[in-house]
């Protein structure tokens, strides 16, 4: 029962979604948005799960001193911070108030987005040194890449006066065609293949996710 | 007397001068008195009908612009529809649009609540007004109606896709079938699945654990679905093999789901009592510092393999390029193809597309499993078949196989 309700309810709900895509009506709009409503649901009381589990690990390794166990002692500073600001406790505890607490808000202004800029930021260093490994010219495929990717590189450059022009319009026959057929490729391969592991996971063949009875 | 001259000619000229601004005033006057805007001639042939293929709320109006539209006096700046219960009742303004316009979708809210609601199933009377220059001078055309709107219960413009679902779903069975009646059916290679075995076994040796990213997806996600059998598997090898696993997730419904799959692949394995749930633990939902949380994992623990399988975005090539510096093996597959070259630039292997999904019907070996995937490999072939039917149609100029695949929203 403890597998057979799961497997029942997937089956009955996918049916609808499919069915679901082909009836605009209004009353299988109203269902779907239903449907969709508890995702929501779950995903907030699975948050409580999530924030359990993060408290569990981080206090675990600072309680029996692993290494590194500093870190999860911030983890848990931030975390406990955050909640007592954020829910503003002076003011009104059921309400939004929080979010405009002084310190909520300074240190997510100052403290939290500056070091998720930092984070991405660092980005442009990665694709730096991934150029560098990708276009070292090892084999015939390696040099093709090399070359393709010195045009799409320098199409812009305004000092290579007429060359530019051929290399814009290589550059753009590069993007459109080959690039492109490429993409679509892999676009109508992702598409086939979420369908069937979606037909899969509706008829049942598929229920790893389901876990053991 | 030269002065005398000069004064005089002075006053003759400032006098024409002011004589001819007043003039040009006059003139002015008297061109727009004759100017006056005229009443434009009205739209004609307006049109009204439900909106097809729709949940309702809606209606497609259509008409024939104004012989003053773009002509004649060119007098027509644009258009204002118009919207009643009753032809003799009280009209308000649905719509405005320029000179030109000859069609217009009235779409009204649902939500009776609304304050642009529009019920179904309720006669409407329209009218299209000419708008002039002048806000006085204006010209409306003959009333519309009735007319109503209704939800369809079927949308036609969307059977290109229910026949392909139908037959994608015949021949799924059929080959399912076959599987099951011990038709031996062709699997092509994955190699970075086939290296998932090789990587845990370095990982026992070098007595490391294994790190396994299930991505930013949600469990909704059919992606992450197809990385919950791949974790599966690498749990159940880990098990037997006695390795350590590390899953930090970005979800906590992934969690939860991810817990329940590796809970019983140890079981699977024989060692329930080697599972614990802090290998699988939630991070946090913010991108960035979930990747610099994992980043640090990689860089602390020094895995032996990092295996990213599921939904990635921005985040991929960090993680990447930092296991590559930590010196781990790493097994990429995603479906987001604006990542794929990250992955395949940063990692050992990388599962491209629909590879991702192939995994589990790959590493099942059940017929069930493999049915769907030769169905998939034929559902390809015909999609490339068709591809070169349309270049050959369209190169002949027979437009009207593209016809056949055109689907409506």
């Amino acid at each position: 029962m403890k597998r057979q309700l799961p497997l029942a309810l997937v089956f009955i709900f996918g049916i609808f979604c499919i069915f679901q895509y082909f009836v605009p009506h209004e009353s299988s709009e109203w269902i779907y948005e239903f449907l969709l409503a508890w995702i929501y649901i779950i995903g907030i009381l699975t948050l409580a799960l999530g924030i359990w589990s993060l408290i569990r690990v981080s206090w675990d390794k600072v309680q029996h001193r692993r290494p590194n166990w500093q870190y999860a002692l911030v983890t848990l500073l931030g975390l406990f911070a955050m909640i007592t600001f954020g829910f503003d406790y002076c003011r009104s505890f059921f309400s939004s108030e929080g979010l405009r607490n002084y310190m909520f808000v300074h240190f997510f202004d100052y403290i939290l987005i500056p070091i998720q800029a930092t984070m991405f930021s660092l980005l442009a260093f990665f694709i730096a040194s991934a150029s560098y490994r990708a276009f070292r010219a090892r084999s015939l495929l390696a040099s093709l890449l090399l070359l393709a990717a010195l045009v799409i590189m320098l199409r812009f450059n305004p000092y290579l006066g007429f060359v530019g022009e051929y290399m814009e319009q290589l550059a753009t026959w590069l993007l459109n065609v080959p690039n492109l057929a490429a993409k679509r490729a892999i676009i109508v391969g992702v598409g086939l293949g979420i369908v069937a592991t979606s037909l899969k996971v509706i008829l049942g063949i598929e229920r790893n996710y389901l876990g053991r009875d | 007397m030269k002065l005398k001259t000069l004064i005089v000619l002075s006053c003759m000229l400032l006098g024409g001068s002011v004589f001819s601004a007043a003039q040009e005033v006059t003139d002015a006057t008297a061109l727009t008195d004759t100017a006056a805007v005229a009443a434009p001639r009205p739209i004609a042939d307006l049109f009204a009908r439900d909106s097809e293929n729709d949940h309702g709320h809606s209606l497609t109006l259509s008409w024939t612009i104004s012989p003053d539209d773009g002509a004649g006096q060119m007098n027509v700046i644009g258009y204002e529809l118009y919207r009643a219960l009753s032809p003799d009742g009280e009209f308000e303004l649905r719509g405005k649009f320029p000179f030109g316009a000859a069609s217009y979708i009235d779409v009204g809210a649902k939500e009776k609540e609304s304050s642009q609601y529009s019920p179904d199933h309720t006669d409407f009377y329209y009218k299209v007004r000419a708008l002039t220059s002048d806000p006085e001078v204006f010209t409306d055309s003959e009333i519309f109606g009735p007319v109503q709107s209704y939800g369809q219960w079927f949308n036609t413009g969307r059977i290109p896709v229910l026949v392909f679902v139908i037959g994608f779903l015949t021949t799924t069975v059929i080959l399912i079938r076959r599987a099951r009646g011990g038709a031996d059916l062709f699997v092509r290679r994955l190699p970075g699945i086939e290296a998932v075995d090789e990587a845990i076994g370095r990982a026992t040796e070098m007595g490391k654990p294994i790190l396994y990213v299930l991505g930013l997806g949600t469990a909704a996600d059919i992606a992450t679905i197809a990385s919950y059998t791949i974790l599966g598997r690498v749990a159940k090898k880990v098990a037997e093999y006695q390795t350590g696993l590390i899953v930090p997730c970005y979800d906590p419904v992934t969690m939860t789901v991810a817990q329940e799959t590796v809970k019983t692949a140890y079981a699977d394995a024989g060692r329930p009592d080697a599972y614990s749930e802090d290998m699988v633990y939630f991070v946090t939902q913010s991108q960035f510092a979930y990747v610099a949380a994992v980043n640090g994992t990689m860089l602390r623990e020094r895995p032996a393999t990092n295996i990213y399988m599921g939904k990635f975005f921005a985040e991929s090539l960090i993680l990447a390029e930092t296991g590559a510096f930590a010196g781990s093996i790493q097994i990429s597959g995603t479906d987001e193809i604006a990542q794929i070259p990250f992955f395949v630039v940063a990692c050992d292997y990388t599962l491209i597309g629909e590879e991702l999904y192939a995994a589990s019907a790959y590493l099942g070996r059940e017929p069930l499993l493999l049915g769907s995937l030769k169905a998939q490999d034929y559902a390809k072939a015909a999609v490339i078949l068709l591809a070169i039917i349309g270049f050959l149609t369209m190169n002949f100029g027979l437009e009207g196989f593209k016809e056949l695949f055109y689907i409506s929203n």
